[in-house]
């Protein structure tokens, strides 16, 4: 970096061309579609001064979306990081008919429109639709228009990003540290848990993060599957639309404030995890 | 790194045992028929309950049909917006050192760590009747929320960072020797931009552009929040999918479902095919 280099001199010392055209666009692009507009949800949030916050927040009803939409895609995150890393170690490791369709169709849920996926879970998961009505029948539980149903569909939307953090990890672990492990007398189990798992956990972090912080924000996939029962059903994203159809301005942009700071929290966790994995990378 | 076997399960030390081979596999390939398989063929099949000709006459209708028109301009205006966007910034941030930009990096991710939700509400407190632009707007009696404007303007919010996420580490590992030779050979900027950077870096835009169109054509949340769902007018295909479900229309909505999902499965399959193509060095 030239940080320490006079702005004059790093600026001639440029051999390409382009370079205040492109940063220049870049810079108000950015700012334009971007910064600005988030800037204004903070400007417009900090308006209504420290009781009104206090008082938008803590009414029941966001208390319970807020306590549902983090429990919920808290426990969605955990279960994707078991199936993420088995489907990402079975992808890696193991030869079999279909591979490279699996390790193509694990992208399913970031190419599909998020109101199908919600449909289309709805329909397989309801109390009368293919997996959803024998399990009814079975046991009498209902999968969907339930915080099961919402849990369902962020499993749905955030495993990709397990599978997509670990398998590249994987990949570029070398076998022979394993097989250092097996010569001097470690059992297959005993080498998993002390070679294999502990070059994983930056990955299995990140993906867990990235994972939570999409399942927070995810709104599409969800509307349809959960019923939307207020102070039941009801997660942080469906309730500032709520808000918004009410024309409660104020209420959704101290909530949707709220999702920022957190989602901004997340990021930056996420980039240290990732800056974290990467080093370990380079001493491995 | 790699200097081992590319298929390592040959060495016994290292090799699962059978029984722990077939759980994991079962795991892996039971989740992903369950959860990735099922939600796809519940599509077709709803969408084909009443035949052929239901399915054709369900998309038919003007308000389908009108969707698909605006979904496709939509992408029309959103994809280019930010193919442009995110060349221009590749071009700064690979080929050029400058202060802050790291930081420059992580602010153009931004807008994935954002719910769509609040993407959507961001400009509805900008543009909307009580926003800060409001009066302006109303007084030149010109719509931008719960118009098509509003739906272009989130649209392009939450498919910002694609193209320029795939181009900048892309860019950034080609390096500038190539330009420099053209540059001293003597060719100008544009030149030099359009017959080496650009034919360089033609996959990585490619890949860019149709996952950048996915999300463009399938966003629901932050689009439902500024269209106003007006049918045939600010209606795109994901809010007419909401539209005709909530009316139990199941097949008109599972069919213009079908389009987002065929939509996603070429998505999915030119990702797959760059993919292959890139991982062969030959061709890069």
């Amino acid at each position: 970096m030239s940080n320490s280099v006079p702005v004059s001199l790093w600026w001639r010392r440029q051999i390409l061309p382009g370079f205040g055209l492109s940063l220049g666009f870049t810079v108000v692009y950015l700012s334009l579609i971007v910064l600005v507009p988030l800037a204004a949800l903070f400007i417009k949030a900090s308006g209504i001064g420290v009781d009104g916050f206090v008082h938008t927040i803590l009414a029941p009803r966001v208390l319970a979306a807020f306590q549902l939409s983090f429990s919920v895609a808290f426990y969605s995150a955990v279960v994707n990081v078991f199936l993420g890393t088995i489907l990402a170690w079975v992808l890696v490791r193991y030869r079999f008919p279909g591979r490279r369709f699996l390790d193509a169709i694990v992208d399913f849920p970031f190419a599909l429109p998020t109101a199908v996926a919600g449909i289309a879970l709805t329909a397989i998961y309801s109390s009368n639709g293919w997996l959803g009505g024998p399990i009814h029948a079975l046991t009498g539980w209902k999968l969907t228009f339930t915080p099961f149903g919402i849990f369902l569909a962020l499993v749905f939307i955030g495993f990709p990003f397990v599978v997509r953090t670990i398998q590249p990890v994987l990949a570029d672990l070398d076998v022979e540290f394993e097989e250092a492990a097996a010569s001097l007398g470690a059992s297959r189990l005993q080498t998993i848990f002390r070679v294999v798992v502990p070059e994983l956990v930056p990955a299995a972090l990140t993906g867990f993060t990235l994972a939570f912080a999409r399942a927070l924000g995810e709104y599409g996939s969800v509307v349809f599957i959960s019923g939307n029962m207020p102070m039941k059903t009801e997660i942080v994203p469906l309730l500032i639309v709520m808000e918004l159809d009410q024309f409660h301005y104020t209420e959704a942009t101290v909530i949707a404030a709220v999702m920022l700071v957190v989602s901004l929290i997340l990021l930056f966790l996420i980039n240290g995890l990732q800056r974290w994995g990467k080093l370990r990378g380079q001493l491995a | 790194m790699g200097t081992t076997s590319p298929i390592p399960i040959s060495h016994p030390a290292t090799r699962d045992p059978w029984a722990v081979r077939a759980i994991l596999l079962t795991v892996a390939i039971g989740f992903a028929v369950l959860f990735l398989l099922v939600p796809l063929l519940a599509v077709f099949f709803e969408a084909f309950q009443k035949g052929l000709t239901g399915y054709w006459a369900a998309l038919q209708k003007p308000a389908a049909q009108s969707a698909i028109q605006l979904t496709l301009l939509v992408a029309a205006i959103a994809v280019p917006a930010n193919l442009i966007f995110g060349i221009a910034a590749s071009w700064a941030i690979a080929k050029f050192d400058f202060p802050g930009k790291t930081a420059l990096i992580s602010l153009i991710d931004l807008p994935f760590s954002v719910s769509p939700v609040t993407s959507g509400l961001v400009f509805v407190l900008l543009f909307g009747a009580r926003g800060w632009f409001g009066p302006l707007l109303s007084a030149w009696n010109i719509k931008i929320i719960f118009a098509v404007p509003g739906i272009v303007l989130a649209t392009i919010f939450v498919t910002f960072p694609f193209v320029a996420r795939e181009l900048i580490p892309l860019l950034q590992a080609q390096g500038s020797d190539e330009e420099r030779a053209a540059l001293s050979l003597g060719a100008n900027g544009w030149q030099t931009f359009w017959r080496i950077t650009l034919p360089k870096a033609r996959w990585g835009i490619l890949y860019g552009i149709i996952l950048c169109n996915a999300r463009a054509m399938g966003e629901f949340g932050a689009v439902s929040v500024v269209s106003g769902h007006i049918r045939g007018l600010t209606n795109t295909i994901p809010l007419h999918v909401e539209v005709l479900y909530n009316d139990y229309d199941y097949v008109g909505a599972f069919a213009v479902a079908s389009l987002l999902t065929l939509l996603a499965l070429i998505t999915l399959f030119i990702k797959a095919l760059l993919t292959w193509h890139r991982a062969d060095p030959v061709s890069t």
